[in-house]
C-alpha cells in the first residue's frame, strides 16, 4: 500500500518535472548533438551537412588565437573564481553584522551586475587608461610611481579583465552566500557563543561547511560565467592587445556569427564541452552511487513511518485510490 | 524629379505585370545606422521612400554591423525575413544568394541601366554575381585617408610628409617635441585598416590584387616581408594608451593636437566637423598612398530577402530603385558623409576633403577594391587576428609572413 | 525591519530581526567601526565606476574630451539625461530609450515569473522526489548551462519556426525560461537540499502530496533563494539583447535594442554623456528590484526560521 502511494506521488513528480525533462533532453541534448555533428561539416553561414571529418579540429588546434584562448580561460577562471568567492564571502560576512542600511550596501554591491556591460566596460577602459584613468589621477596627486594600466600590455591585460570581472560579479556571489548564511540554523550561533568560540572562527569553520549548497551554487554560477565569458571581453578589450585576452566563448560566437564559419565555431564549442563532459561524468558516477545508497535508506525509513502511521490510526484504508 | 518618380513607379510596376497600381505595403528595413549623422542619412531613404511611393518604411535599427547582420541571418532562418537589410559589399551574403533567399533585382537593374551609371565598376560588381543583380550599393566609404594635425607638425618644425618613409623619418622629431607621432587604437579593425593602407602604398594596387585575389603565394612571400617590417616601424611612435582605444578617441588625439597623424577612413571627418575644425587650417586630410592617392571602395549595400508576397516584392523593387536615384543619392550621401555610387549627382555641398575623394574616384586606376570582395569573412578575420597579434607582440616578420601565406593558401 | 522576534542569538530584544546571525552590538565598539570601514571601502571600490558614469553624464562633450575623468563637471548639464530618455536617435526614430520600456516589462515580468516558478518546482522535485533518471536529467541540464547560448541558437530558431512561435512574445518568454532553467534549478535544488529532511517527511506523514507540500511548505520557505533567483533573472532578461532582437519579433523589441543603438556605433560620433545616462536609466529597473527585494531578504529568513 505504502509502496503504491509513493509510486503515485512519484508519478506526480515526473509530471511536475516535464518542463525540466523537455528542456534538458529536448533542448540541450538535441542541440548539443547537432552542434557536434555540425563540427564535422563545412558549414559556413548556415549549418549544412557536408562532412569534412576532423578538418575543423585540425585547423582549430593550429590556430594560435584558439590556443591563447584556452590558456587564458584557465588563468582567468582560477583567479576570478577565487577572487570572487573570497571577496564575496567576506562581504557577506560583514553584511551579516546587523549593519544599518543593509539594503543600500547590498544594492551598491549588486548594481554593477544590473548595468549593460557595453558602457561599464568602456568606463573600466577609461579607468585603466594610463593617460585618463586612475594612474593619471594618482600621478596628479604627486604619486609619480603609481602604475595601474594593465590593459595596455599584452602580458597584464588579462589581470585588468579579472579586476573588472570581480567588480561585476562579486555582488551576486555575496547575495548567494548571504542567503546561505541566513539559512544556517540559529541554534548553531547560540551554541558557538556559549562555547566562547570567536566570531571569525564560527564563520570560517562552522558556518562555511554548513552552507555547502550556497557555496556549490555560487561556484557553479562562477564556472558557468567563466566558461561563457563573452560580453566582458568584448566590452573591455575585444580580445586585445593583439590576441592576448581572447577567450573560447568569444572564439565560438564570432565564428558562428560574424565570421560565418559555423563548422569551425561548433568544433571549438565541442572542445569547450569536453572537459565539462568529463567533470559531469565523474559527478554523475558519484551521485549515482550515493543515490543508490540513499534510496535504500529512504525505502526503509518510509516503510517504517508508514507502518507507524497506520498502526497509530488503526486503519488500513487505501489513501491514494483516486 | 516628378518625371523620374513616375518612371520609377511604372518600371517597377511593369516588372510585376500589375500595370495600374500596386497595393500599399510595409517594408521592414534592418540597418545599423544609429548615431546622429547616420540617422539623418537613413531618414533620407525612409522619407523619400514614403514620399515617392504609397508604401511604408518600417525601421529596425540594430547597432553594430555584426549584430545587425546576425539578426538578419537568424530572422531569415526563422522565416521572419526583413524586407531589406544592410550589409557591406563583399562575400558576406554569397550563401544567401546561393540558397535562393534573395529577391532578384536583375530586371530592375537592367531597365534602369545600373551597370552603366555606377562608378567605379567594382561597386556594381559587389552585387552583380554571374550576370544577376542581387543587391543595391548605396554609398562608398574609403579607408585610404590619413588625418594630420597642422599645429602639431608646425610645433615640431616638420613638414607635412609626402610618403610614409618621410613621415617615419620625421617622427622622432615630433616625439621629441612632446607629441604622439602616430595615433592608433587597439581595435583589430583599426590596426588591420592601417595595415591595408601601408600594404597598398608599398606593393601597389596590382600586386595587392595578385596576392589577395589571385592568391599568388610566391609573390606574397616576396613582397609581404617589407610590408610587415614597415608596419612595425610605426610601433615605436605610438603612445602607451593605444592598446585599448576606440577609433574616435584616437581621432580626438589629432583633433586636440596631441597627436600628429592617424590613418583612418573618411568617417573620421565627422569628428573634426563636430569639434569645429576646418580642413587645411586645423587639420589636413591626406589621401593615401601619398604618392598616388587611391580610394578604397568599402561602403554599404542593401539586399532584399524574398517575401513571397507580390505586394511587398513590388515595394522592395521600388525601394531599390529609389536608393540609386540621383536625387536620393545626393541627399543621402551628403547626410552620411560618404561618396555616391554614381558620378552624375550634385555633391557641391561636400567639404574639401570629400571633394578630394570625389576627384580621385573618377579615375578607375585609383580604385583599391576592398579585400572583403575577394576574401571570405573567415579568411579576412584570420588576417585581422594575425595582424593584431603581430602588432601587439614581438612576433617575427618571418613568422608573420608564413602565417599570412598559409591563411591565403587555405582561403576559399 | 519590524519583524517579530524569532529565535535569535541576542534573545530578549523585542525588536530583533531574525536575519543577520552575527551578535547584536549594544554600542559602537572598535570592531563595529572596523565593520563599517571595511564595508565603506568596499562600497567605494564598487561605486567609483558609477561616479565616473554620473559625472560623465553631466558633462558636455567638449569637457569630456579634456579628460579629467573623476572631476565634477565644471559646466553642469542635464541635457544628456533628457536626450537619452526622449530624443536620442535609435535609427530613423529619435525618441530615446523610452519607447522600448514597456516592451521590456512585457517580456521580463512573465519570463521571470515562469522561469522562477519552473525552477522552484524542479529544485523541489529533484531534492525530495528523486526518481529513476531525475539526476540524469539534472546533469544534462547543468551541461546545458555551460554551452554558449549562440551554439544552440540555430536549432532553436528552426524549432521555434516549426512550432510557429518564432518572433512572438510567447516565444521569447519560453526562450528565457529555457535558458534560465539550468542555473535557477541548481539554485533551488541546492537550497531545498540544505533544508532539514524531517520537515518534508512530517508533511508526508500528514498525508500531503507533491503539490500541497510544494505550495504550502516549500515555496514560503524558499523566499531568500527566490530573491536571488529573481535578481539573476530580472537582470539577465532585462539586459538581454541577443534574444530580444531576434526572438521577440519587431513589435516587442526590448529597451536594450534602443540602448544598444544609442551606445554602440562603429563609425558614428560617440556621445559619451548620453551613453552614460541611457545606461543608468536602463539599469534603474533591476536596481529598484534589488533594493526592494532586500526587505524580503530579511523577512524570508523569519519564515525559514520556523524550521529551528
Amino acid at each position: 500500500m505504502a509502496q503504491r502511494r509513493w509510486r503515485l506521488s512519484s508519478l506526480q513528480a515526473i509530471i511536475g518535472t516535464i518542463p525540466l525533462i523537455g528542456v534538458s533532453v529536448g533542448v540541450f541534448v538535441i542541440c548539443i548533438i547537432f552542434s557536434i555533428l555540425w563540427s564535422f561539416t563545412s558549414s559556413k553561414l548556415f549549418p549544412n551537412f557536408d562532412w569534412v571529418g576532423f578538418e575543423n579540429y585540425d585547423r582549430l588546434w593550429q590556430t594560435s588565437r584558439w590556443i591563447v584562448s584556452v590558456q587564458n580561460i584557465w588563468l582567468f577562471g582560477v583567479l576570478s573564481i577565487v577572487g570572487n568567492m573570497v571577496f564575496g564571502y567576506v562581504l557577506a560576512v560583514f553584511m551579516d553584522q546587523r549593519i544599518r542600511m543593509e539594503d543600500t550596501f547590498r544594492s551598491i554591491f549588486l548594481y554593477p551586475f544590473a548595468m549593460s556591460l557595453v558602457v561599464t566596460g568602456l568606463v573600466w577602459q577609461w579607468m585603466m587608461d594610463p593617460n585618463l584613468g586612475v594612474q593619471a589621477a594618482m600621478q596628479n596627486l604627486g604619486l609619480e610611481w603609481f602604475r595601474f594600466a594593465p590593459l595596455t600590455d599584452a602580458n597584464t591585460a588579462i589581470y585588468g579583465v579579472i579586476v573588472a570581472g570581480i567588480w561585476q560579479g562579486t555582488g551576486v556571489t555575496m547575495a548567494i552566500l548571504l542567503a546561505g548564511l541566513r539559512g544556517v540554523d540559529q541554534e548553531i550561533w547560540k551554541a558557538a557563543k556559549v562555547d566562547g568560540i570567536p566570531n571569525w572562527r564560527t564563520y570560517l569553520f562552522i558556518a562555511l561547511p554548513m552552507m555547502r549548497g550556497a557555496i556549490a551554487t555560487a561556484f557553479v554560477l562562477q564556472c558557468v560565467g567563466v566558461v561563457r565569458v563573452y560580453d566582458l571581453i568584448i566590452a573591455l578589450t575585444q580580445g586585445g592587445p593583439g590576441i592576448a585576452t581572447q577567450m573560447p566563448a568569444v572564439f565560438v560566437i564570432q565564428h558562428i556569427t560574424n565570421r560565418q564559419n559555423v563548422g569551425m565555431g561548433m568544433a571549438a564549442a565541442a572542445m569547450m564541452l569536453a572537459p565539462i563532459i568529463v567533470l559531469i561524468a565523474i559527478r554523475a558516477l558519484v551521485m549515482w552511487r550515493a543515490a543508490a545508497q540513499e534510496k535504500r535508506a529512504a525505502k526503509l525509513a518510509i516503510a517504517a513511518e508508514e507502518r507507524e502511521r497506520l498502526e497509530a490510526a488503526g486503519i488500513a484504508a487505501p489513501v491514494a485510490a483516486e | 524629379m516628378k518625371r523620374f518618380v513616375t518612371a520609377a513607379a511604372v518600371s517597377a510596376a511593369a516588372l510585376l505585370g500589375t500595370t495600374a497600381y500596386t497595393q500599399a505595403a510595409e517594408v521592414e528595413v534592418i540597418h545599423w545606422w544609429t548615431s546622429g549623422g547616420e540617422q539623418a542619412a537613413v531618414s533620407v531613404f525612409a522619407s523619400e521612400f514614403e514620399a515617392r511611393t504609397e508604401h511604408t518604411w518600417l525601421d529596425t535599427a540594430i547597432a553594430g554591423g555584426e549584430n545587425a547582420r546576425a539578426a538578419t541571418m537568424q530572422r531569415i532562418l526563422g522565416g521572419d525575413a526583413p524586407g531589406a537589410a544592410q550589409f557591406n559589399p563583399g562575400r558576406q551574403y554569397e550563401e544567401l544568394i546561393e540558397a535562393g533567399l534573395l529577391l532578384d533585382l536583375t530586371e530592375l537593374a537592367e531597365s534602369e541601366g545600373w551597370r552603366d551609371f555606377m562608378r567605379p565598376p567594382s561597386t556594381m560588381a559587389a552585387c552583380d554575381v554571374d550576370g544577376q543583380v542581387w543587391c543595391v550599393p548605396v554609398n562608398i566609404h574609403s579607408w585610404n585617408w590619413a588625418w594630420a594635425s597642422i599645429p602639431v607638425f608646425e610645433a615640431a618644425g616638420v613638414e607635412m610628409p609626402t610618403s610614409f618613409a618621410e613621415f617615419l623619418e620625421a617622427a622622432p622629431a615630433i616625439q621629441e617635441a612632446g607629441y604622439i607621432p602616430f595615433a592608433i587604437g587597439g581595435e583589430g579593425w583599426q590596426i588591420n585598416g592601417a595595415f591595408g593602407v601601408v600594404q597598398t602604398s608599398i606593393i601597389g594596387l596590382d600586386n595587392r590584387e595578385a596576392i589577395l585575389n589571385g592568391k599568388d603565394l610566391d609573390l606574397a612571400r616576396e613582397l609581404m616581408p617589407e610590408v610587415f617590417e614597415t608596419f612595425r616601424s610605426f610601433k615605436p611612435f605610438t603612445d602607451e594608451g593605444s592598446a585599448n582605444r576606440n577609433w574616435n578617441d584616437t581621432t580626438n588625439l589629432v583633433v586636440t593636437d596631441q597627436a600628429a597623424l592617424q590613418i583612418m577612413g573618411d568617417w573620421a571627418r565627422g569628428e573634426f566637423a563636430v569639434a569645429g575644425e576646418v580642413a587645411g587650417e586645423d587639420y589636413e586630410c591626406l589621401a593615401l598612398p601619398l604618392a598616388s592617392p587611391t580610394v578604397s571602395t568599402g561602403g554599404d549595400i542593401f539586399l532584399f530577402p524574398k517575401q513571397g508576397d507580390p505586394d511587398v516584392e513590388a515595394a522592395q523593387l521600388e525601394m531599390a530603385s529609389m536608393m540609386v536615384s540621383p536625387q536620393v543619392q545626393a541627399l543621402f550621401n551628403n547626410a552620411k558623409g560618404s561618396m555616391p555610387i554614381r558620378g552624375d549627382v550634385d555633391m557641391s555641398l561636400a567639404d574639401a576633403c570629400m571633394q578630394k575623394g570625389l576627384a580621385i574616384i573618377e579615375d578607375e586606376a585609383n580604385i583599391q577594391v576592398d579585400a572583403q570582395r575577394w576574401l571570405t569573412e573567415d579568411t579576412n578575420a584570420q588576417m585581422n587576428d594575425l595582424i593584431a597579434e603581430f602588432w601587439a607582440t614581438d612576433m617575427s616578420v618571418e613568422d608573420a609572413v608564413n602565417s599570412y601565406v598559409s591563411i591565403l593558401e587555405n582561403a576559399d | 525591519m519590524t519583524d517579530q522576534a524569532i529565535s535569535s542569538p541576542a534573545a530578549g530584544m523585542a525588536t530583533d530581526v531574525a536575519g543577520p546571525a552575527g551578535p547584536k552590538p549594544k554600542r559602537l565598539t572598535a570592531s563595529r567601526v572596523g565593520v563599517y570601514a571595511f564595508l565603506i571601502i568596499a562600497a567605494l571600490f564598487f561605486l567609483i565606476p558609477l561616479w565616473v558614469m554620473i559625472v560623465t553624464s553631466l558633462k558636455t562633450l567638449p569637457e569630456i574630451r579634456l579628460g579629467n575623468l573623476f572631476n565634477w563637471p565644471s559646466d553642469l548639464t542635464f541635457d544628456p539625461w533628457i536626450k537619452a530618455w526622449t530624443t536620442a536617435c535609435t535609427g530613423r526614430d529619435c525618441d530615446g530609450i523610452s519607447p522600448g520600456f514597456w516592451n521590456s516589462v512585457k517580456i521580463t515580468v512573465p519570463s521571470v515569473i515562469l522561469s522562477v516558478f519552473l525552477a522552484a518546482l524542479n529544485g523541489y522535485a529533484l531534492s525530495f522526489w528523486k526518481y529513476r533518471g531525475s539526476e540524469l536529467f539534472f546533469g544534462l541540464l547543468m551541461f546545458g548551462a555551460f554551452v554558449p547560448y549562440q551554439v544552440v541558437i540555430y536549432p532553436l530558431i528552426i524549432a521555434f519556426r516549426e512550432i510557429g512561435i518564432f518572433a512572438t512574445l510567447p516565444g521569447i518568454i519560453i526562450l528565457h525560461s529555457i535558458f534560465g532553467m539550468p542555473i535557477l534549478t541548481l539554485l533551488f535544488r541546492n537550497f531545498f537540499g540544505s533544508l532539514p529532511g524531517e520537515l518534508f517527511r512530517a508533511a508526508r506523514v500528514d498525508g500531503a502530496g507533491f503539490w500541497q507540500i510544494f505550495v504550502m511548505i516549500m515555496l514560503p520557505m524558499s523566499v531568500p533563494i527566490t530573491i536571488v533567483a529573481i535578481i539573476l533573472q530580472v537582470t539577465g532578461i532585462w539586459n538581454d539583447f541577443l534574444f530580444g532582437v531576434v526572438f521577440a519579433g519587431r513589435p516587442n523589441m526590448p529597451m536594450t535594442v534602443q540602448l544598444n543603438n544609442i551606445v554602440t556605433t562603429t563609425t558614428g560620433i560617440r556621445e559619451y554623456n548620453v551613453n552614460m545616462a541611457a545606461t543608468i536609466l536602463t539599469a534603474l529597473v533591476p536596481l529598484a528590484v534589488y533594493f526592494i527585494s532586500g526587505k524580503w531578504f530579511v523577512r524570508g529568513i523569519a519564515a525559514g526560521a520556523v524550521k529551528g
